[in-house]
């Protein structure tokens, strides 16, 4: 039988092993390096802030893999033989494949600033990364540096502040997440972040770390000549692929491991996925070429396994949704919403008395056709946004409709009232809601 | 702030140190007017002999010095008669109550003349100190939202030492009450002036036991609003239990007894008050005229009819989070344990047995009632139908439901008697699992697996394993508190009632993904 070796046991690779295993009785070992079981990487912050402890991040208990017939082993892969399809473990014997898949996920990215090496000056991907971080605070900091305003950023600086160790927040951009939120959306963000006593330092870039006599940060120095004493910096500065070991063999790289839509590398019977994977071209125009969140790795962990189990697939994703959570405020997208509007395309934006409660629809002037949402506080159905982006809804569609996507639990306030209004109002427009329809909705899953 | 929860947590443990220890600071003085009293003429004439010797005239000043000498002369006593096959003799009461009984009547001193001032220090401090410590945390959790911050960091949340503590206190404290109750004397006294205000008789340990009840889910239930302030079906929610706790459960059965009508929790619904159809309180219902009679039609409709149309038209939540006693106390004073339930598929399996395995005994033993009730038969195929009401009032009634029940909080979660123990929820969790509009909805592909639905579910439903697949919850189990859903980062699941169509989804399918049109 044809023994599949999947390297990586994160969300692209498991959802790859499962789906082999639904479909197929073929061989399937997984190894991977970080932790013997499946973990949910975006729960890490959780396990820091008390909330959980590590094992409730597994999303299997162990019976699972071995109910499935999925061999785990826990090693790191040294070096790839392709020719002979074999794979050198640092520990164990070498293993042979049939076909392999690449699910090897990503590394905080590191610019090389002066002192990035120091102790004490730490990203946040791994479990290794969590343990490091726990050793680093352990008896306790005056204060933290983060560098680099992205989603993994924010959750630091969370988790930080849950311990009451202060936090300064290094931004490039002029705005939190500059590059993916709009003005307003992320000054929303900001005025949160503040609130959490983040001490918020835009514009500014890490210029370099200063050690102290036992190579332990001290403090840094930003782009403004300012120094900032400090325990603790978190490099947060967006992940790369993690690829070095594949470095100098016969697979194709450029950042990622280049792959065609089937998710086939150059090498045959060999595919990657996730983090790790690069598209020459990607088989959505408007998306990047390397996708690094939770979903498209689960997507693509899917389609391999089709393509394994001899019904060859292109990576065809849906429609982009998203979602994150910044301190108390939850954030949901659906469809493009783009931090500046697209041409022809104008951006409505409400925002509720309390300031923490917003949403952005994104449509075009002319035909009206909806583009996107962006929600903060507020809960809404992907099923239905999924739909109308597939209708080609216009933007006076989706808001009469507005009740029927709404997600919220049950007695929160219902916005959509105000919403429209100041929607009729800035637009001359009389759209009205219409009621919740549980017929409309059971029909957003057929 | 900081500085005021220590006040707060201070003044907390001088009330509950007092309240604990007020054993310790009384003194008893039995007379022969008590014994004529309390006793029964039976009693009275079987043992006044001996205890006139050991207790008349004497100051006691411990509680058990009065009931060890009255529960060994009556069990003494007892098998003498047996033994001489002098049937006639023996008393069947428990000995126990009776011992209360005495000991209640026989306080004197300063202890007793000082009862307002003891029932302030223990129940006022008790409050004020926790109330004290709890509203802090409106300023210092910060801008409203989930802060399980440092949960699994603290002791008393994470099985370390604190909640080895509590968790032996409230076993402790439950077996004082259910078996020995002269022990808790001085408690109960505490109550006695309210208890004479409210039903106009003394208090007795189901008055104290209710007191207790009530103001423990009062002052957690402060808590549950600081912490939940930003979710409004938590609000609304702990608003409902604690009204039905403290008017149906508490006020109008006091209050009935006030009018010498018969007591009864006008939602406490059978199978989970097993007593309902025994006949001593079927009798008792029939005989008390109009009143009687309604409250006897009204507790066969509300298991046969209410309890299944709600159930149909909201999940067994609107009883187990909206309703009951049970689940009231549950979700405030066990809300910081909730965690602790166990999620493994074993538990899982040992829950069905289980819980189904109580529901049936329930059933068994309430059809042998009624079998005695209009036969006047006392045997069922050759068992005595006593005897099985005995057994469940004892295992089910009083170990499963209190000790267990309420004593396991803080070790093993604060739902083990509404998960693994009670009838009524297996009742219900049928009706919710096959014949229910109740689901709680999964938002297409936005979960990212993190663990906190399931982390909290104080079901030990593993509700990540459905939301992960994009597939709904409809679980016998779940009592629609509505937690898995406030915690949930990525905003993922939604509590709501609809159509039955399409409720169940066999092979979900992860939307987001066009390539996948089929999961097989
Ligand atoms: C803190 C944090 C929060 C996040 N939050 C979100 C979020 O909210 N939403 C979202 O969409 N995304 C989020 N992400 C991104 C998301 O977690 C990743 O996109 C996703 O986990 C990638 O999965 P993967 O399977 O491709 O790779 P990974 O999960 O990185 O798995 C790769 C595995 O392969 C192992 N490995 C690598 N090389 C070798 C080798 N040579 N030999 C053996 N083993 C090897 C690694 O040790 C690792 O265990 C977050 C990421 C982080 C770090
Ligand atoms: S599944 Fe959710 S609502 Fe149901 S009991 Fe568990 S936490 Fe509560
Ligand atoms: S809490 Fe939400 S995101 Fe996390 S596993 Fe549960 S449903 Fe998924």
């Amino acid at each position: 039988m044809e023994h599949i070796v999947i390297i990586g046991n994160g969300i692209s690779g498991i959802t790859a092993a499962r789906h082999i295993r639904k479909k197929s009785d073929l061989n399937i070992t997984v190894i991977s390096s970080e932790t013997k079981y499946f973990f949910s990487r975006t729960a890490l912050m959780y396990v820091y802030m008390g909330h959980m402890k590590f094992e409730h991040t597994q999303p299997y208990e162990p019976w699972f893999w071995e109910k499935n017939k999925i061999n785990l082993i826990q090693d790191y892969v040294e070096k790839i033989d392709f020719t002979n399809k074999s794979l050198t473990l640092k520990n164990g014997s070498p293993i042979s494949y049939d076909k392999l898949i690449l699910a090897v996920g990503s590394k905080p990215n590191k610019f090389g600033w002066p002192g990035q090496d120091l102790k004490g000056v730490q990203g946040l991907y791994s479990y290794q990364d969590l343990l490091e971080l726990e050793e680093n605070t352990k008896n306790g900091i005056k204060r933290a540096v983060i560098v680099g305003g992205g989603l993994i950023g924010i959750e630091l600086a969370e988790m930080l502040l849950t311990r009451n160790y202060p936090v300064t927040f290094l931004i490039r951009e002029e705005s939190f997440w500059g590059n993916v939120l709009p003005k307003e959306d992320s000054e929303l963000i900001m005025r949160h972040m503040k609130e959490h006593d983040v001490d918020l330092k835009t514009a500014t870039e890490l210029k370099e770390i200063i050690s102290d006599s036992n190579g332990r940060v001290k403090s840094i120095i930003t782009n403004k000549d300012e120094e900032i004493a400090c325990e603790l910096v978190g490099l947060t500065a967006g992940v790369t692929p993690n690829i070095d070991f594949l470095k100098g063999s016969d697979i194709e790289l450029d950042k990622g491991i280049l792959v065609n839509e089937f998710l086939e590398t150059n090498q045959k019977d060999v595919y990657a996925i996730g983090d790790c994977a690069q598209f020459k071209q990607h088989p959505k125009k408007e998306r990047k070429p390397i996708e690094q969140v939770w979903y498209t790795g689960r997507m693509m962990g899917e389609t391999v396994a089709n393509t394994i189990c001899g019904k060859r697939l292109a990576y065809n994703p849906g429609h982009w949704f998203n979602s994150a959570k910044f301190f108390d405020i939850e954030y949901q997208t659906y469809g493009w919403v783009f931090n500046t509007p697209i041409e022809n395309e104008e951006h409505f934006y409400w925002e509720d008395s309390s300031r923490k409660i917003a949403l952005r629809i994104a449509y075009d002037k002319d035909t009206r056709l909806f583009h996107g949402i962006n929600l903060y506080g507020l809960r809404m159905r992907h099923h239905a946004f999924d739909k109308w982006l597939t209708e080609k809804r216009t933007v006076e569609y989706v808001l009469e409709h507005l009740k029927d996507a709404n997600f919220d639990p049950e007695f929160y306030k219902s916005y959509e009232p105000e919403i429209l209004n100041e929607f009729n109002l800035k637009n001359n427009t009389y759209v009205k809601p219409k009621s919740k329809s549980w017929k409309r909705i059971l029909s957003f899953n057929s | 702030m900081k500085l005021l929860q220590k006040i707060g947590l201070i003044i907390f443990i001088i009330g509950i140190t007092v309240f604990t220890f007020s054993p310790f600071i009384g003194s008893y003085k039995v007379t022969n007017d008590i014994l004529k009293s309390t006793l029964s003429e039976q009693q009275y004439a079987n043992l006044s002999e001996k205890l006139k010797e050991k207790l008349v005239g004497k100051r006691f000043s411990y509680t058990w010095e009065i009931s060890s000498v009255f529960v060994n002369e009556y069990e003494f006593k007892n098998e003498t008669f047996k033994n001489k096959h002098e049937w006639d003799k023996v008393m069947h009461d428990n000995p126990q109550d009776i011992a209360l009984s005495i000991t209640k009547s026989s306080a004197t001193g300063f202890y007793i003349n000082n009862i307002l001032l003891f029932f302030l220090i223990s129940f006022g401090f008790g409050v004020l100190g926790a109330i004290m410590y709890f509203l802090p945390d409106v300023i210092l959790l910060g801008p409203p939202g989930i802060k399980n911050n440092n949960i699994y960091r603290r002791p008393s949340t994470n099985r370390g030492l604190i909640a080895y503590f509590v968790f032996a206190y409230l076993i402790g404290f439950y077996i004082l009450l259910y078996f020995y109750p002269a022990q808790l004397t001085n408690q109960i006294l505490l109550v006695n002036p309210l208890s004479l205000l409210l039903n106009g008789h003394p208090a007795s340990r189901w008055f104290l036991y209710g007191v207790l009840y009530c103001t423990v889910m009062l002052t957690m239930a402060v808590r549950m609003y600081i912490k939940y302030r930003h979710n409004k079906y938590q609000i609304v929610r702990t608003t409902s239990v604690l009204f039905f706790q403290v008017a149906f459960a508490f006020l109008i059965p006091e209050l009935l007894i006030r009018f010498n009508q018969p007591s009864m929790d006008f939602k406490n619904a059978w199978p989970l008050n097993y007593s309902f159809f025994f006949d001593w309180n079927i009798n008792n219902l029939l005989n008390s005229g109009a009143i009687g009679a309604f409250m006897l039609f009204w507790g066969i409709v509300l298991t046969l009819i209410i309890v299944p149309v709600f159930s149909y038209f909201y999940g067994k939540r609107w009883y187990c989070s909206w309703v009951c006693g049970c689940g009231g106390l549950a979700e405030t004073l066990g809300d910081p344990y909730r965690q602790h339930s166990n999620k493994t598929l074993k538990a899982w399996k040992f829950e069905r047995w289980i819980v189904h395995g109580v529901l049936v005994f329930a059933i068994i033993m309430t059809a042998a009632a009624l079998y005695t009730f209009f036969t006047n038969e006392n045997t069922l195929l050759g068992i005595e139908t006593y005897s099985i009401q005995k057994a469940y009032g004892f295992l089910i009634g009083s170990i499963f439901a209190g000790v267990i029940g309420t004593g396991f909080y803080p070790i093993f979660g604060n739902r083990v008697w509404c998960r693994f123990g009670c009838p009524l929820a297996a009742y219900m969790g049928i009706i919710q699992r096959f014949k229910s509009r109740f689901r709680i909805t999964t938002n297409g592909g936005q979960c990212i697996s993190c663990g906190n639905c399931s982390t909290y579910c104080e079901q030990g439903i593993d509700v990540r394993w459905y939301a992960q697949r994009g597939e709904n919850i409809i679980r016998a189990s779940c009592v629609g508190c509505g937690v898995c859903s406030a915690v949930c980062p990525r905003g993922v699941l939604k509590l709501e009632n609809g159509p039955e169509e399409n409720r169940i989804i066999e092979n979900p399918i992860i939307i987001g993904n066009d390539g996948i049109k089929l999961n097989l």
